[in-house]
């Protein structure tokens, strides 16, 4: 299984824009690149991730060959209650990883 | 002297085709890459026939890319971020990787902030574009031109 960072701050203030980092590890075939015997490997990257705040979607991000091996993103949100975030990277071959990580609102 | 102008000949000969050879390789190489117009195309596939201001967006790569497989990329958008008025999608293109897209992404209300921020890989100097949807349906966008040393995409195993 792939293995996924999250980095969320475990404590925030109420309104507050906290900043969330994810990697996870996957090697983006682009599906371009010929093989050592010159035929081209097939395609094989993350095509989809979404980050939901207690079940609500607040960032989703269609990703394309274009991105780099082990895709790192970072984005904002306003944390507006106690809760779980869940991270779901789905792809190519029936690729699905889903990591959630808890917040404290004080 | 005769002897002499044979060995410049055939010297000559040779570049000529070592010349022929390397724009071969560098044509079969190019064969499949994005095109500007392609990438208006894929611009045009996403935002239809709206108007796209220049402005508001800001593209953040260094100007000066060593490895083209793992350039940092920073896209932000000039908003307040309220219920009324809030970003609700940013696209990157760009003109000469082998697909037009790079990334995709869906922001809403819940954003706070419209900064995003990846690695991204780029096939050969050339221009990224981003450009972001406004929740009142206007579209801005900001690009970036970036020199690339060491390509991404091309080189096998």
């Amino acid at each position: 299984m792939a293995r996924a960072l999250i980095n969320v701050p475990p404590r925030a203030k109420r309104g507050q824009v906290i900043e969330i980092k994810t990697l996870i590890s996957h090697v983006m075939e682009t599906g371009f690149r010929p093989s050592s015997i010159g035929v081209l490997l097939p395609r094989d990257i993350i095509t989809e991730f979404v980050c939901t705040y207690d079940g609500q979607e607040i960032f989703r991000a269609d990703l394309y060959p274009a991105i780099s091996a082990n895709p790192f993103i970072t984005f904002h949100t306003v944390a507006t209650q106690s809760g779980t975030l869940t991270f779901t990277w789905t792809g190519d071959n029936g690729f699905s990883v889903t990591e959630q990580a808890a917040i404290t609102v004080e | 002297m005769k002897a002499k102008l044979t060995i410049d000949q055939s010297r000559r000969a040779l570049i000529k085709g070592a010349g022929a050879l390397v724009c071969g390789v560098l044509l079969t190489v190019r064969k499949s890459e994005a095109t500007p117009a392609s990438m208006q195309a894929a611009i045009r596939t996403v935002f239809g026939n709206a108007e796209i201001g220049k402005g508001k967006v800001t593209l953040d790569i260094p100007s000066l890319v060593e490895n083209g497989n793992t350039v940092p990329m920073t896209v932000s958008v000039e908003s307040p971020m309220t219920a009324t008025n809030y970003v609700k999608s940013i696209h990157v293109f760009n003109e000469k990787n082998p697909q037009p897209n790079v990334i995709g992404i869906h922001l809403g209300l819940r954003a706070g902030k419209a900064s995003v921020a990846t690695r991204i890989r780029l096939a050969d100097s050339q221009k990224v574009v981003a450009i972001a949807q406004m929740s009142d349906g206007s579209v801005w966008s900001g690009q970036v031109d970036v020199i690339v040393t060491l390509a991404a995409c091309v080189e096998g195993l």
